[in-house]
């Protein structure tokens, strides 16, 4: 059983602002971290490695500095570790990026069988949620997004059983192997990693793929190949503060007739509209 | 899981401090297998420094450190204000010498600076583990074996292990090497970082250039006449301020860090020098103060003690950095010299001790300024009445009015000895050169 994550570096949202003049995330200064819903993505390859054997590579797309991402997954209990760096690949949007992971993708089943992709439900610097839905129909493969739960993985029948959160509940769907996962972070709880696995990870140097190690054509990768335009970056506006009615303990009465009073005016309001 | 990865070193570092570092990177240069343990998310997260990194010590470890490291400005000036609450006297001095290439010192954010002296560390093949907890020193009879870590399958072994820890070290207590902190044994430094534009800096400093910062440090008033100091250090882009005292009399005081530094940046004379500033980071941290009395034992079977987790501090000189940097480096040495002979004994590392007494300059100094801060403390005149005095004397001096100079002059003797009789000032002055020759 063998897992690939595709995983990003992402700036520490948590401490970014946004620049008020251009709209932009300032990145400086601010420290970089695994995509969260990536870190969750490769804790769960690491537990499929512990339920049915194998290995786990990860794979990231990024500037050299990304294998810092990638040695922290290998922290995590990941294998091997690829990035997908080159000149060529700045300015992708998620058009050309995951046509450059895609290459990646096909370059490692082609040295080993990968049975399963496990991507997080999107990047939280850009919340597109595109590349891992993008590489599935590069790699032409079925694709179920927002996995909460890997049920079972039956390498006899080369089939997967996985539960998709939903709005509404939770959908269990079955695929063929090999599958591509997007997951979100109630998968599972990230451990603390063991010390013995920092270590592994503070010596490892994962391996680099660029422009040729790939089987890519110039014209579909970087800004030649992005056709996204930005039109416009805005911050959202701040949501206007709900209203509270204080007395709920002392009055429950009085209070709940104030609110039904409101709720009327409210739905009144909309009736006649 | 991951059963190919060893757990015995040759030498097992606590801490990625300066100290910590400066062994490690000289070990690991010596071909020994060594690994670092820090708690912090990364090298220098955890550390703070006003700072004041020295050249001539640091290059001893890291050569030519200047030429990539990340340093803010070369100090060229070094004032001293003394402070009273609406006046100061400033001395400074300032020289071109110290511009020299190399310069004798830089200003230093430790963020940055931690992480460049780990990524030396590691190029010489030093292994840095950081998010890492080294919870207790591992031992068998009187000997140090290695370190348990706050992570699963935590244990590490080796012959050497080279505490780091900085101020208020668990460890050496653990091991029995030093009694529990008393609050007079460190004072604790609050700090801020106000970014500015550097041509503000330059201004205000009198700068003409990058190339060129200052540092200044303060008395008196900027403590509460408390025993401690205030500094004001130009970075880059920003300038360090902060200020510190004795614990024991912040709580005697009953005036909390944060308030005193608030206190501070109101100050008339400080005021100006940071308008319009950004507030950046704001940081707390401990000084060790103990001096050459507390310090812990420096060496044990399988164990050595650096930096600031050995009390190496001198705060009258506002030195640690390069007794931490020095400190590591001598212990790396002798737990090379110990590899080589394969006798990791007390009687080996006590060759750590011989190396600080013969090679440095710093057991001496400290044994020379063991009473110093005791002296200060005992005399509180020292840094609240006579500032005001001298503040009122050079007041009645330079202020021109129909007084003549003659009568001024006894003016200012009568003031004096009302506030002070000429006997007790005599002692002051006894005292304070017995404690600092
Ligand atoms: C505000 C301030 C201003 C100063 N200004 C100057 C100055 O201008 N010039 C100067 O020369 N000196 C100055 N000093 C002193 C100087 O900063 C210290 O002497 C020096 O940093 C000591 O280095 P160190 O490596 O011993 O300790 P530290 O730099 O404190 O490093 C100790 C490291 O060990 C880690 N650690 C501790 N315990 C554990 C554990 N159990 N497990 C894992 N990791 C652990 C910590 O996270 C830390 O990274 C200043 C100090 C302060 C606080």
């Amino acid at each position: 059983m063998n897992t690939a994550v595709c995983i990003k570096q992402v700036p520490d949202t948590t401490e970014v602002r946004i620049d008020p003049e251009t709209n932009a995330l300032v990145r400086e200064g601010v420290p970089s971290i695994v995509n969260p819903f990536d870190a969750h993505a490769t804790e769960e390859a690491v537990r499929l490695k512990e339920r049915y054997g194998g290995t786990v590579t990860i794979i990231s797309m990024g500037p050299p500095q990304a294998t810092e991402a990638i040695k922290k997954c290998i922290s995590f209990g990941a294998d091997r570790g690829i990035l997908l760096s080159d000149r060529a690949f700045a300015g992708s949007d998620t058009w050309a990026t995951s046509y450059i992971i895609a290459a990646g993708l096909k370059r490692l089943m082609s040295e080993q069988p990968v049975d399963l992709i496990l991507c997080g439900k999107q990047a939280i610097d850009g919340d597109t949620a595109q590349v891992g839905p993008g590489l599935a129909r590069r790699l032409n493969l079925p694709q179920i997004t927002y996995a909460i739960s890997i049920e079972e993985v039956n390498l006899d029948a080369r089939r997967v059983k996985v539960g998709r959160r939903l709005e509404t509940g939770v959908e269990v769907v079955e695929a063929p192997l090999p599958a591509l996962l997007t997951c979100v972070e109630e998968m599972n709880e990230i451990r603390y990693a063991s010390l013995p696995n920092m270590i592994r990870a503070a010596r490892y140097e994962p391996e680099v793929w660029g422009r040729d190690d790939l089987e890519v054509e110039d014209e579909l990768l970087g800004f030649n190949g992005s056709p996204t335009v930005v039109s416009k970056i805005f911050a959202p506006p701040e949501r206007e503060p709900g209203e509270i009615i204080p007395g709920g303990t002392e009055d429950p009465t009085g209070v709940a007739a104030v609110i039904a009073d409101k709720l009327i005016e409210a739905l009144g309001a909309t009736a006649s509209v | 899981m991951a059963t190919d990865v060893s757990n015995k070193f040759d030498v097992i570092v606590v801490g990625a401090g300066l100290a910590g570092l400066a062994a490690a990177h000289t070990c690991a240069q010596a071909g020994l297998e060594t690994i670092v343990i820090e708690r912090g998310t990364k090298p220098g997260t955890k550390n703070v420094m006003g700072g004041v990194l020295y050249t001539r010590p640091t290059a001893k470890v890291f050569p030519e450190f200047w030429k990539d490291a990340p340093v803010e400005r070369p100090v060229i000036e070094q004032g001293a204000w003394l402070l009273t609450s609406d006046s100061a006297i400033k001395l400074a001095y300032r020289s071109q010498r110290f511009a020299d290439d190399p310069p004798n010192a830089f200003t230093v954010l430790r963020v940055k600076l931690d992480k460049y002296f780990a990524d030396q560390a590691e190029k010489s093949g030093a292994l840095v583990i950081c998010e890492t907890l080294v919870e207790e020193v591992l031992t068998d009879g009187d000997n140090v074996i290695g370190v348990r870590c706050g992570r699963a399958e935590g244990d590490l072994y080796a012959p050497v292990v080279i505490i780091a820890e900085g101020v208020n070290s668990e460890l050496t207590r653990q091991l029995g090497m030093q009694t529990d902190l008393k609050l007079d044994d460190t004072a604790s430094v609050v700090k801020e970082l106000i970014r500015l534009d550097p041509k503000v800096i330059e201004d205000r400093f009198n700068l003409s250039g990058e190339h060129e910062g200052t540092t200044i440090e303060m008395y008196g008033d900027a403590t509460l006449g408390m025993l401690g100091t205030a500094f004001v250090y130009t970075n880059k882009d920003s300038i360090s301020l902060g200020v510190g005292f004795l614990l024991s009399q912040a709580v005697e005081a009953a005036q909390t860090p944060y308030d005193m530094l608030q206190r501070l940046k109101q100050h008339s004379m400080v005021a100006p020098l940071i308008e319009g500033g950004e507030t950046g980071e704001y940081m707390t941290h401990m000084i060790p103060e103990g001096g050459y009395n507390r310090m812990p034992q420096l060496f044990g079977h399988g164990v050595m003690v650096v930096g600031d987790a050995a009390m190496l501090v001198n705060g009258i000189h506002r030195e640690g950095s390069n007794y931490a940097l020095l400190s590591g480096q001598l212990a790396a040495e002798t737990a090379i010299e110990a590899h080589e002979n394969g006798d990791f004994s007390g009687k080996t590392l006590s060759h750590y001790r011989a190396r600080l007494l013969d090679e440095t300059p710093i057991l001496r100094d400290l044994r020379k300024y063991r009473n110093a801060a005791h002296y200060v403390e005992s005399h509180p005149a020292l840094l609240s009445t006579y500032p005001d005095l001298v503040s009122d004397a050079m007041y009645e001096m330079l202020n021109v009015d129909d007084v003549p100079k003659r009568q001024k002059q006894w003016e200012i003797v009568r003031m004096v000895l009302r506030a002070r009789s000429l006997v007790g000032m005599a002692w002051d002055g006894i005292d304070g050169a017995r404690s600092m020759l």
